[in-house]
């Protein structure tokens, strides 16, 4: 049995391209007004809980400040992320990956245990008997496939004006239309933040079989 | 430091070769037609004529911004200003079986529609403001709109950074019944900064769709010819989106 899925390779290369574009061109839109609020409306900066630090045009796409260029790729990456993503999470419910591999038990709850798995991580002892992630790993890509990343999606939508009729109960569901832009960029920053952790974690566990293995599929250890 | 240049560096191709891609043609092609699918998916999801929310009046903002333009920079206009806009006129005209010209008078006779709505800018924030004013297709049906006609363009007096404003929409959002010629900020007369006399409200897309200080509405097949051809003063000097629903 291949370590990765067919589906879990697409889909995760293609992500990472979707999410690169989203994150860089989202820099750019954030350029356009730099304070967050929480509620309905905001256009103070006095009102605003975060003001947000100009973001450089090395990191964002384009890689000068042009809001309508910057939209336009934010806009059209939109489509394969949360198709994608929509594709990933019915691969998973499908060819199991999700209750074999990700789902967590009861007994990895346990303060014991995931003191033992943090204290493992900190070793830099990735080996874990059995199952293909630890519990880390589980806690991770779980929040990430199942919060992080449709979090994104839905916000996206809500603060979308011409989407709003059509589930105005999303935009309440987030507090508001500010909110939803609020939890947006928050969000994006979570998803930057697992994307440094995964990035020197797969630099540590031997890099060159990591990525060789989401290319080819590798082989399965047990 | 090395590994922060070379990430910088990746980046900045990442975002060059972006910025490449979305000028050539193809590139801005695929980009117009991912705006379009939001459109059509907009109006799959929710139908043609879903309304935009609408807040009670508690939820209003203490203020609401003016942006972009904020007065009309003529003499005409000072004077029209000082007078109440008594002269004001604005044209219905176009594929129109009767053009109209409207005075102030005239519109607060029409019968109203009050809404409070949420203003999204582009840019990122929002205002709430409760507007009055007649439903467009109440002027559209009064001047007879032809079957040929595809758009609604609005042409307005302001000029902002030396150029006409100008925008226009289909004929689904002209007929949406929160499309409306407001003449009423807050039960008020529309400040200057807003767009008085008069300005448009697209309840559903963003804010730069809702031109101020509005002279005339008029009816068209295509957007060829006006304007940069774009359909908008962001759209031909920005490269704005001319669906404005995302």
């Amino acid at each position: 049995m291949k370590r990765h899925a067919l589906s879990t390779r697409i889909w995760h290369w293609l992500n990472l391209i979707c999410v690169v574009i989203l994150f860089m061109s989202g820099l750019n839109i954030s350029n356009a007004h730099r304070y967050l609020y929480w509620g309905a409306y905001g256009f103070d900066p006095a009102d605003a809980w975060l003001s947000v630090v100009r973001f450089p045009g090395w990191a964002t796409i384009p890689g000068y400040y042009n809001l309508a260029a910057a939209r336009d790729w934010h806009i059209l990456m939109a489509w394969p992320f949360a198709l994608g993503l929509l594709f990933m999470w019915v691969a998973m419910l499908l060819n199991g990956h999700f209750w074999r591999d990700l789902r967590t038990s009861r007994s990895e709850w346990r303060p014991s245990a995931m003191l033992a798995d943090i204290k493992a991580h900190l070793r830099l002892d990735f080996e874990h008997e059995g199952a293909k992630f630890n519990f880390l790993q589980k806690l991770a890509y779980g929040l990430v496939l199942g919060v992080f990343l449709p979090l994104m999606v839905f916000t996206g939508m809500a603060i979308s004006p011409g989407f709003e009729p059509a589930a105005p109960w999303l935009v309440d569901m987030f507090g508001g239309r500010q909110s939803a832009r609020s939890i947006h960029f928050l969000t994006a920053w979570a998803i930057f933040g697992f994307f440094i952790v995964h990035i020197v974690l797969v630099l540590l566990s031997g890099p060159v079989k990591q990525l060789r293995d989401m290319i080819t599929g590798g082989r399965d250890a047990s | 430091m090395r590994r922060r240049s070379i990430i910088a560096g990746m980046a900045g191709l990442l975002a060059a070769g972006c910025s490449k891609v979305g000028k050539s043609d193809t590139g801005s092609a695929i980009l117009d037609k991912a705006e379009d699918w939001h459109r059509r998916a907009h109006r799959a999801l929710a139908g043609k004529q879903a309304l935009a929310r609408e807040y009670p009046r508690s939820a209003i903002s203490p203020t609401f911004r003016g942006n972009g333009s904020q007065t009309v920079d003529t003499d005409d206009y000072r004077a029209q200003l000082a007078n109440g806009f008594g002269d004001w006129r604005l044209q219905v005209r176009g594929l129109v079986e009767t053009p109209l010209s409207l005075s102030m008078e005239n519109i607060r006779k029409l019968p109203q529609r009050t809404q409070v709505t949420r203003h999204d800018c582009v840019e990122g924030w929002s205002a709430i403001g409760e507007w009055t004013g007649p439903q467009l297709s109440l002027l559209l049906d009064a001047a007879g709109v032809k079957e040929e006609a595809n758009f609604i363009i609005f042409r307005c007096a302001d000029t902002y950074n030396g150029g006409d404003y100008y925008e226009s929409i289909d004929m689904v959002d002209a007929y949406h019944p929160q499309t409306i010629v407001a003449h009423l900020l807050n039960g008020e007369p529309l400040p200057e900064k807003n767009g008085a006399p008069l300005r448009m409200r697209v309840e559903r897309q963003l804010g730069y769709k809702h031109p101020k200080y509005l002279t005339a509405i008029e009816a068209v097949a295509s957007l060829d010819g006006i304007g940069g051809g774009k359909g908008g003063y962001w759209e031909d000097r920005s490269g704005y989106q001319w669906y404005a629903g995302v």
